[in-house]
């Protein structure tokens, strides 16, 4: 088979521009190839043996990295290999900040007695300062991360903060999300939040984004902004923001948190590895509760979101040691602090040499999440969805319905409608205390685990409905002295 | 003074200056074929290619291998070599940046730069990749011959 060799390895193999060898694998051919011109060797290769990361090799028209069987595909005589080294540059970051060299904003006297404390750190002083003025950071989600975290970066100056959120103040919220007071329980998060920001420093400017963060918009909205701050508590969101971060060029301060625990690391800049060097795949869906299912100590967020604001303004500052290829881990009940190191994987399907995710997917599906069931929706997964009215009235109407909660002993503590108590965790073992004779309602807070428990007791031969909404959707439409939590 | 010559006919220089003016603000980039002879890189034709670096076309360039492939069949079909590579810097410096000379792989081919000033090519600079290897690779200024006889 032939070998075409590129322009600049020539002067290795006596000039020829292609080179002929008997062989019946890729790997073959290429062992062939380095024995006949050994000086070729250090140029495929690196010392471990490896292909060199800018070295590309084709069969034909195919990678031979994709090949399923790599450097063992067996090759015909009629067959070429192409050896391409890699053609890339551009213009180097440090230039490009350097060059534009735009004048950075003034302090007023009310801004300079305001930051006196930050102007007398010879960390930042007023050059520091003036750099704060002039950064832009936008924080995805004003919840549990993003509360402190928006407070304190506009305590400290950040001249632009620009706010993502769709939601509204929920009194469960509060616990935790200190941006928002009891007077906002029922008010859009962003104008809640805009209020506390300004009343806390009026000279900063606020951008505020009232959508989801979608793989339509991310682009769009990154664009004008110098850092990405990830307060989001889902996974699909958390990938969306990784990957817009990596395909932008920004960094991405991330933080999460667990019950108990948190975590905290900078992602996606130009040295240091990505959400997804860490996590390749997202868990599978409902394996990792999310605070509403799983609870978290409201003080928690506060620790994590100010460790994130910490990154923020370092980050601007440019000063100390940022979480860059560092995973901190956050233990609230024994209070540890630890920390993992991570290495940027070239083989990272979106910050690796050779990049498969180039432009944003759509996360719901990456992450196995099916579009939630249309609200009046009759059947999910061939379930029979009930809504509350429909039970209360088929329920006065003398329905024998066996109502089932599938919530844990703790919920059931804090509010239950009369179900008979089994978790969905125990259903399995404890089936057997249930009627196959009587057609069963489950329920559990919102409608998604007793969703799951009604697929498994259909399974097992029983008759189910499951009631849309829980008890969250009972205590709202028909008893309002059932607390909602 | 420059050792190496990239020699160049007038169209085809006029063509990738004009490439980085199309593809303003983002960097352009294309394959330069013609003959190596002792020295000189003799161009006769620039090959556009696409730059695959779209997440950050302002300040990257990337040819995909297939198309490089592509490109080089081409060459091989018209008894011609890969020469050198050329690509645009918007509103930066016809100079090569410490990516351009990391991502650079091709000993002894030229990397020609054109500084593109709002929108309008400025300078055009080449620079020979010098040396045998990753650890003593450099780049050398190039003198560029425009040649108006042929092509």
């Amino acid at each position: 088979m032939k070998i075409h060799i590129p322009t600049p390895l020539r002067q290795f193999v006596a000039k020829q521009a292609t080179v002929a060898v008997e062989a019946a694998t890729v790997g073959q051919a290429l062992d062939e190839l380095t024995l006949s011109h050994p000086e070729l060797k250090k140029h495929l290769y690196s010392d471990d043996g490896k292909l060199r990361a800018f070295v590309n090799v084709y069969l034909n028209d195919e990678d031979i990295r994709y090949l399923s069987e790599k450097e063992n595909t067996a090759v015909k005589d009629s067959d070429s290999l192409s050896i391409i080294p890699s053609i890339a540059g551009g213009v180097d970051m440090a230039t490009l900040t350097e060059v534009p060299a735009v004048a950075l904003p003034s302090l007023n006297n009310d801004e300079i007695a305001r930051y006196s404390r930050h102007l007398i750190l010879p960390e930042v002083g007023m050059e520091g300062q003036q750099k704060l003025k002039a950064a832009k950071v936008l924080c995805v989600g004003t919840g549990g991360l993003g509360s402190p975290l928006a407070f304190y970066l506009a305590a400290a100056g950040v001249g632009t903060l620009g706010l993502v959120d769709f939601d509204v103040v929920d009194s469960s919220n509060l616990q935790r999300q200190i941006i928002h007071s009891t007077k906002d329980v029922g008010r859009p998060k962003l104008d809640s939040a805009e209020e506390k920001l300004k009343a806390l420093n009026p000279h900063m400017n606020i951008v505020k984004y009232n959508t989801m963060l979608l793989s339509s918009n991310a682009m769009e909205i990154f664009k004008d902004f110098d850092i990405v701050a990830d307060g989001t508590d889902n996974f699909p969101t958390r990938y969306l923001v990784n990957d817009a971060c990596v395909l932008s060029g920004k960094p991405n301060v991330y933080g999460s948190i667990f019950r108990f625990e948190g975590q905290s690391s900078v992602f996606a800049t130009e040295q240091g590895p990505c959400y997804r060097c860490l996590y390749p795949e997202p868990p599978p869906p409902g394996l990792v509760p999310s605070c509403a299912e799983g609870g978290v100590l409201g003080i928690l967020p506060g620790l994590v979101g100010i460790i994130q604001a910490t990154e923020v303004i370092k980050l601007i500052l440019g000063v100390g040691d940022p979480l860059i290829g560092r995973l901190l881990l956050v233990d609230s009940l024994g209070m540890h602090f630890r920390e993992l190191k991570l290495r940027k994987n070239p083989d990272c399907p979106v910050c690796g040499t050779h990049p498969t995710v180039t432009k944003l997917i759509d996360y719901e599906q990456f992450c196995g999440i099916e579009p939630p069931p249309a609200k009046d929706a009759v059947q999910v997964n061939g379930i029979e969805q009930i809504d509350v009215t429909t039970f209360k009235q088929q329920q006065d109407a003398g329905k024998n319905y066996f109502l089932l909660d599938v919530r844990e002993p703790h919920e059931f503590k804090i509010a239950e409608i009369g179900g008979y108590l089994i978790p969905l965790g125990d259903l399995q073992k404890r089936v057997g205390e249930l009627d196959r004779g009587r057609e069963i309602v489950a329920h559990c807070k919102m409608g998604g685990r007793s969703q799951k428990a009604a697929e498994f007791l259909q399974q097992a031969g029983f008759k189910v409905k499951n009631l849309a909404g829980g008890i969250q959707a009972w205590s709202e439409q028909i008893d309002p002295r059932v607390p909602k939590y | 003074m420059a050792s190496s010559v990239l020699k160049i006919c007038d169209p085809v220089y006029c063509q990738l200056r004009e490439h980085g003016e199309g593809t303003y603000p983002n960097e352009c980039c294309g394959v330069l074929l013609g003959k190596a002879l002792d020295g000189v890189n003799e161009v006769e034709l620039a090959v556009r290619a696409g730059n695959t670096r779209t997440d950050s076309a302002h300040n990257r360039y990337h040819i995909a291998p297939q198309e490089l492939i592509a490109i080089q069949r081409q060459a091989r079909e018209r008894d011609l070599d890969i020469v050198g590579f050329y690509h645009s810097h918007p509103d930066h410096p016809a100079r090569w940046s410490s990516t351009d000379l990391n991502e650079a792989h091709w000993f002894g081919c030229s990397y020609v730069i054109t500084s593109v000033d709002k929108g309008k090519a400025e300078q055009t600079n080449s620079f020979f990749l010098a040396g045998t290897g990753e650890d003593d690779k450099r780049f050398e200024d190039e003198e560029i011959a425009l040649w108006h006889e042929r092509c």
